[in-house]
């Protein structure tokens, strides 16, 4: 199953100096609640992706903390304001301290 | 002795009753208890948008954008946005924090909710200011499972 976990991004390649960029993320987690039952009637363990960092060129941009009442495969957009071209870079992290990283570089014309 | 008893026992009851109905569902209470844990004070309404459709045929993942009113600067930013939902079997949904870096205080994320009710969003600005907003959303099929 984690090997399906993908993590996915839409970041703008070029932007012009202090523009704002709408970045859209996803990861294909089944975020399992914890509260669903499985064909034998046992709950199955709460598993969910619980928290999402951003950085750009290292400094913090958005931290998430995600809750199990965050859809499967959860989804992000947000926005960044880019001064000087750089790197974007997300960390997805889950109940079982396993983590997935993704970088997007944004050239800033 | 017997009014006593009685009296005791209808007051278990409630009581067995009201815990049970809290294992179901987040109450508003909940909901406000939840985020208040994180921010401290007492929200004003204002600055704070939610956009989310008024009935979501599929409570398995419904869109919601919360944007906050904010310059974005290093004098004056959102540092934390905090949303619930209180109608389902817990209240958080989900905590964002920002930094003057995101330029602006948007996020668009897809919820779960179990049934029709309200999700809330409280903004905390940097200086300790909170605002808040509110918004319904029917559904017509829940969708955290059981």
């Amino acid at each position: 199953m984690a090997d399906d976990i993908k993590p996915r991004l839409r970041v703008p390649t070029t932007a012009k100096k202090g523009e704002l960029v709408e970045v859209k993320t996803l990861i294909t987690h089944p975020m399992e609640t914890g509260l669903r039952k499985d064909a034998d009637g046992k709950l199955v363990p709460r598993l969910i992706v619980n928290a999402l960092a951003v950085t750009f060129n290292g400094k913090p941009v958005l931290n998430a903390k995600l809750e199990p009442a965050v859809a499967a495969n959860p989804y992000l957009s947000f926005f960044v304001k880019v001064e000087e071209s750089g790197t974007l870079k997300f960390t997805w992290t889950d109940d079982n301290k396993q983590s997935w990283t993704a970088e997007s570089k944004i050239e800033v014309s | 002795m017997v009014a006593s008893r009685l009296t005791r026992r209808t007051a278990l009851g409630a009581l067995a009753g009201a815990l049970l109905a809290r294992n179901a569902f987040a109450t508003p209470d909940q909901a406000r208890d939840w985020i208040a844990a994180m921010a401290k004070g007492t929200p004003k309404d204002g600055k704070v948008s939610l956009k989310a459709p008024e009935i979501a045929e599929n409570g398995n993942a419904v869109p919601l954008t919360v944007s906050v009113e904010s310059e974005m600067s290093e004098k004056s930013y959102v540092k934390a946005l905090y949303v619930a939902a209180d109608g389902n079997p817990n209240p958080g949904v989900a905590v964002y924090e920002f930094t003057p870096l995101a330029g602006k205080a948007e996020v668009a994320l897809r919820v779960r909710l179990q049934q029709t009710q309200k999700l809330v969003a409280v903004a905390e600005m940097n200086d300790g200011t909170l605002y808040t907003a509110s918004r319904e959303v029917k559904v017509t099929i829940g969708g955290c499972g059981g």
